[in-house]
């Protein structure tokens, strides 16, 4: 623990955000602005007869109505996909466009068909509603193990059965032979339902155009600014990079849903240019729900194979993994690379094989969303060894520890290699269990469980643990399976010539509290003040091309980047400092902001070495005025966080109805740098999964139409649906990052969404019911209990 | 979510309200709280051509003892309902149930007017008007007139109201023995999935008048008189209670939709009804 590091530094970014002076982009207004509105398809597949603009561009205050043929015109093919996945027999993966506008036709409810560009967004509403669509109709498909069956509705005509790829991963015929001469085989059917992301802040993108300078600005709504660029710049309108901007300034959450590029974003650029006006676009609460990414809806069916001692033999695993109607940036690496690569968990597993069919469907696109395939790996994972133990008879918290890998601190010996490519950092997964059990007093809450059974309480007991593959990701590595991005990080640290510090980060916050901990890391290793440190993100033209926030990467990665950038300011600084004192660079020390000669009171601060670096009268020679150092910093490894999660539940066995009773969380996210913060993230992924067991899942009905798509119908988990969620850690420092830090976004929406429905099953555990589809709403538990063998 | 262009009226009393509605005809719709037609607008389900804002009339807005019972402005929130001292002393069932409508914001904007013109069958008045025996009071073109809450609710978002009527007024006599509402909210909407309020009296040991009722279950709010039949003169004990509940839902136009079934709604209908009864049958 440092001076800052390790400290619950109150955010210094939540006066703007709790007195309402955040800036998001639909606040800012510029000169001359026009207002986008799309029109969007009420179908959700349907051939596109003709397109009917002449009304709507007759309506007073409308400026430009364009369509899908507009855009054909232009020769924009449409946004690309960012990972290629390929056919396990070799072939290429289908990747059909995805246009800014289409005009052949339309495959799912909210296809964007046209854009009117008025003088206020009222107008372009209205206008919106007098462009004449003539659509045909067309039978749909929207899950994603039917779409594969041959006579499914085709999503794209040239994508046979509707698969986009189909990949595995792992010794199939050694997993075979394994599960074959297992004493024991736990098989589980399910669905990991599809998720809507609802971040607060809706989607917004404002594009400008300054016909002078021939430049570009965008302001977007996006966890991933510099790569929004280049993907829009190099793959879709063909624009030089160098001409454009692009600025994502606050942004209220995106749990994934605002790391891809969309379509509206380039969309807004191209019409800019077109009017020769700034045009902007925000999304309405109803267009969120239907045109965000969202997240899981996994088709699986899983295999675990034991011993007669309750040892895990094999695993396999088939999945139909749902991309939606267009591939989204990231679609495609969730259901294998973020999922199947995490079958090992944390057990010794020694033989694994997991198949991912990916499909299109007419539904909206499927992307990452806070976890991204690793919560779907440890539903999956979590939910077999509490079936395991119920079918042998055996508690599941023994189960458990009886197959964890030993631990390891990834030091005095090499990391885990796991059979599905990955290699773990270190961990100690039987300390995160042992302490979670102790917490909840495990032993006591059993009896406690029996007696209350016995008055016909169903009270329940649910394990789930986790591991997960954080700090994303070694370039080459993700190169080599497809990724066609690197995802090193960039930091840039400016010492000022009074000694003040600004920071530029390639990482974007949006939520996470970045300008206080990467202000608590960069005060802490100057020994300046926090207040003397300013983190500057999400703008291009200042900040060094960087990979953006998803994946738990944000210290991992980036403030691994922004620590290279200080160890040269110190290196620079104790080159300047020894000129000044007269004196050997070897025989200096550097604390709390001055550089001594060891042994003596002969010193000099901080802020007067920078002043020297930027006034250089009296000058070491040879060296360069300034002190202003960029860094890359491309991870070694992925980071391995991990965790044991326990939810307590009571049935009410007349409805259904679930009551979380308590809920424990005992994370091992590597060294922490701000307790409070990590606390908040534990908080909020964990009501975030308890969301996906109890509350949330879209709902398509036989026509593709998103039957719950309002507040009114989708269901938000609500803070007095919660009891006090009780966290705890425990430290297993990353061995190969400078922070020694593994990452925490993610955490609680992995470990906790099995923890409730393990619990729920636990609390049914005489009425001989294995599987209730989540969420788990009163009625399905109830029906499950009226159906079960009582 | 950007409404369809309107014109705006306001109205400073229930007289001009009425020559406004019979003026504007078909195309007009009055706005009271705005918390069921300001969503449907926004959302174009609903795009009137004129709103008349009856909701700052001041004769409409008040709670009072009057005749032996309570008299309600239409215009008065559900929060002044819940809070009232006159509402919770002449009939606690009323400011209870009004306490279970929404959230506090809904409460503090929303009218009980508005909510029982809108005729939402998952709102949570029609059962405690039903229960309470209320009655509604109406002002049109034709003069006033008051109509049983039993005759009110005729259907999904129907109403006995007539053309260019409007509520003013909700008369509840005053409430003797015990009552109580319990809801099973729909959990995105906290809507009633189910919502059940009893008001009974104790004869003896047993059960005296019982009235029951439900909204949430059927397309229009009802009184379950088949639980009632077999609880009146009976013992308030749980068994007895739950065999009179089987009849919660007889008749029930029961509602179906992707949170409840019609069966589910049915089975809670039964057990909402129990726990209502039991509780109020404490109270009493």
């Amino acid at each position: 623990m440092g001076k800052f590091i390790g400290q619950a530094v109150k955010r210094v970014e939540d006066k703007r955000f709790l007195t309402g002076k955040g800036r998001y982009t639909d606040d800012i207004v510029l000169p001359n602005m026009t207002y986008a509105k799309i029109v969007r398809s009420p179908y959700a597949h349907a051939k596109i007869n003709s397109v009917d603009i002449s009304a709507a561009k007759m309506y007073p205050g409308v400026v430009e109505v364009f369509t899908g043929k507009d855009i054909a015109d232009s020769g924009i093919a449409g946004v690309p996909c960012g990972w290629q996945v390929d056919f396990k027999n070799g072939d290429t993966m289908k990747e059909p466009p995805h246009p800014l506008l289409v005009a052949d036709k339309v495959r799912h409810v909210g296809d964007a068909v046209a854009v009117v560009i008025a003088e206020t967004k009222e107008i372009a509403r209205d206008a919106a509603d007098m462009v004449e669509v003539d659509y045909e109709e067309l039978p749909a498909v929207t899950d994603a193990a039917e779409a594969a069956k041959t006579g499914a509705p085709l999503v794209h005509d040239d994508v046979p059965n509707n698969t986009c790829y189909d990949w595995g991963l792992g010794d199939e015929a050694a997993t075979n032979a394994a599960i074959d001469k297992a004493d024991h085989v736990t098989t589980l059917e399910f669905v990991n339902q599809r998720l809507v992301p609802n971040a607060i802040e809706p989607r917004a993108a404002i594009g400008d155009y300054d016909p002078i300078r021939e430049n570009y600005t965008l302001y977007t709504s996006s966890q991933n600014p510099h790569l929004i660029r280049l993907l829009m710049c190099a793959f879709v309108l063909g624009i030089p990079e160098h001409k454009v901007r692009v600025v994502s300034p606050d942004v209220g959450g995106g749990f994934g849903s605002k790391i891809f590029h969309y379509t509206e974003e380039a969309l807004v650029i191209w019409a800019s240019n077109k009017i020769g006006r700034p045009v902007k676009w925000t999304a309405e609460r109803s267009e969120s729900f239907i045109t965000d990414a969202h997240g899981r809806d996994h088709v699986t069916k899983a295999e675990m194979g034991f011993d007669k001692d309750g040892n895990v033999m094999a695993l396999r695993v088939k999945t139909f993994a749902n991309m939606g109607a267009y591939l989204s940036t990231f679609s495609t690496c969730v259901p294998t690379y973020l999922h199947g690569t995490l079958l090992q968990g944390l057990y010794t597993t020694p033989a694994i094989y997991v198949d991912v069919t990916a499909t299109f469907t007419n539904t909206t696109a499927v992307d990452a969303y806070r976890g991204a395939g690793r919560p779907e790996a440890t539903y999956l994972l979590e939910r077999l060894f509490d079936n395991a133990a119920r079918e042998m008879n055996m508690d599941p918290a023994e189960l458990r520890l009886k197959n964890f890998i030993p631990p390891f601190d990834g030091v005095s010996e090499p990391g885990y290699q796991t059979q599905v490519a990955l290699q773990y950092d270190s961990g100690n997964y039987q300390g995160v269990l042992k302490r979670a059990l102790e917490m909840l007093d495990y032993d006591g809450l059993r009896k406690e469980q029996a007696e209350a059974r016995k008055n016909g309480r169903l009270i329940g007991i649910g394990i789930s643990t986790y591991i997960e593959a954080c700090g994303i990701a070694p370039s080459a590595v993700v190169g080599s399976l497809g990724a066609r991005a690197g995802l090193y990080e960039s930091a840039q640290v400016r010492i000022q010539p009074t000694g003040k510090v600004s920071v530029y980060t390639g990482s974007h916050s949006h939520g996470q509290g970045h300008e206080t901990t990467f202000a608590q890391v960069v005060a802490d290793r100057l020994g300046v003040a926090l207040e003397d440190v300013e983190v500057i993100h999400g703008d291009s033209e200042s900040v060094a091309f960087g990979m953006g926030t998803y994946g738990s990467r944000s210290l991992a990665v980036g403030g691994s980047a922004i620590v290279k950038s200080i160890d040269k300011v110190l290196e620079k600084g104790a080159r300047i400092a020894a000129h000044k004192l007269e004196a050997s660079v070897d025989d200096l020390e550097y604390e709390g902001g001055h550089w001594t000669v060891k042994g003596t009171d002969k010193s000099i601060a901080f802020g007067d070495v920078a002043l020297t670096a930027y006034v250089p009268h009296d000058y070491p020679e040879g060296e360069e005025p300034g002190m202003d150092f960029a860094s890359f910093y491309d991870p070694a490894n992925f980071t391995y966080p991990f965790g044991a999660h326990i939810a307590v539940v009571e049935v009410d066995p007349e409805t259904g109805k679930v009551d979380l009773k308590r809920f424990v969380a005992v994370d091992d996210v590597g060294n922490v740098i701000n307790p409070m913060i990590v606390d908040g993230q534990i908080h909020g992924g964990v009501v975030q999964g308890v969301g996906q067991a109890l509350f949330e899942g879209a709902i398509y009905d036989d026509n593709g139409q998103l039957v719950n798509g309002s507040y009114m119908d989708y269901c938000m988990p609500r803070a007095d649906d919660f009891p006090m969620i009780e966290t705890d850690r425990t430290v297993t420092p990353c061995p190969h990052n400078p922070l020694g830090v593994k990452g925490a976004g993610e955490a609680g929406a992995i470990g906790s969404t099995p923890a409730v429905v393990n619990a729920v099953l636990d609390a049914l555990s005489d009425y001989n019911v294995n599987d209730i589809r989540m969420p788990l709403t009163p009625e399905r538990v109830w029906a499950a209990m009226q159906n079960g063998n009582h | 979510m950007i409404p369809a262009n309107f014109d705006y009226h306001k109205a400073a009393s229930v007289d001009e309200a009425i020559e406004l509605l019979k003026k504007h005809g078909d195309d007009a719709t009055l706005l009271a709280g705005g918390h069921s037609l300001l969503p449907a607008m926004k959302l174009r389900l609903s795009a009137p051509g004129k709103l008349i804002d009856i909701g700052s009339i001041s004769e409409l807005s008040y709670v009072r003892e009057e005749g032996g019972g309570i008299a309600i402005g239409a215009a008065s929130t559900h929060a002044m309902i819940e809070h009232s001292a006159v509402v919770q002393s002449n009939c606690p069932l009323l400011a209870e149930n009004a306490g279970h409508i929404g959230d506090i914001q809904v409460r503090n904007r929303g009218t009980i007017g508005g909510s029982l013109a809108h005729a939402d069958p998952a709102s949570d008045y029609p059962a405690a008007l039903l229960a309470a025996n209320a009655e509604i009071v109406v002002a049109g073109p034709g003069g006033t007139r008051s109509i049983d809450a039993g005759d009110f609710f005729q259907g999904l978002y129907e109403t006995a109201l007539g053309e260019n009527e409007l509520i003013t007024e909700v008369r509840v006599p005053k409430s003797s023995g015990g009552s109580a509402y319990m809801k099973f909210a729909q959990p995105a909407s906290r809507f009633a999935i189910v919502g059940c309020a009893v008001s009974l009296t104790r004869d003896g040991g047993n059960c005296g008048d019982i009235r029951v009722a439900f909204n949430g279950v059927s397309s229009a709010a009802y009184r379950a008189t088949g639980v009632e039949d077999a609880l009146r003169g009976q013992a308030l004990d749980e068994a007895t209670i739950a065999a009179a509940c089987a009849h919660a839902a007889d008749g029930a136009d029961l509602m179906d939709d992707h949170y409840a079934s019609a069966s589910y709604r049915a089975h809670l209908a039964t057990v909402f009804a129990k726990r209502a009864i039991m509780e109020a049958a404490k109270r009493a």
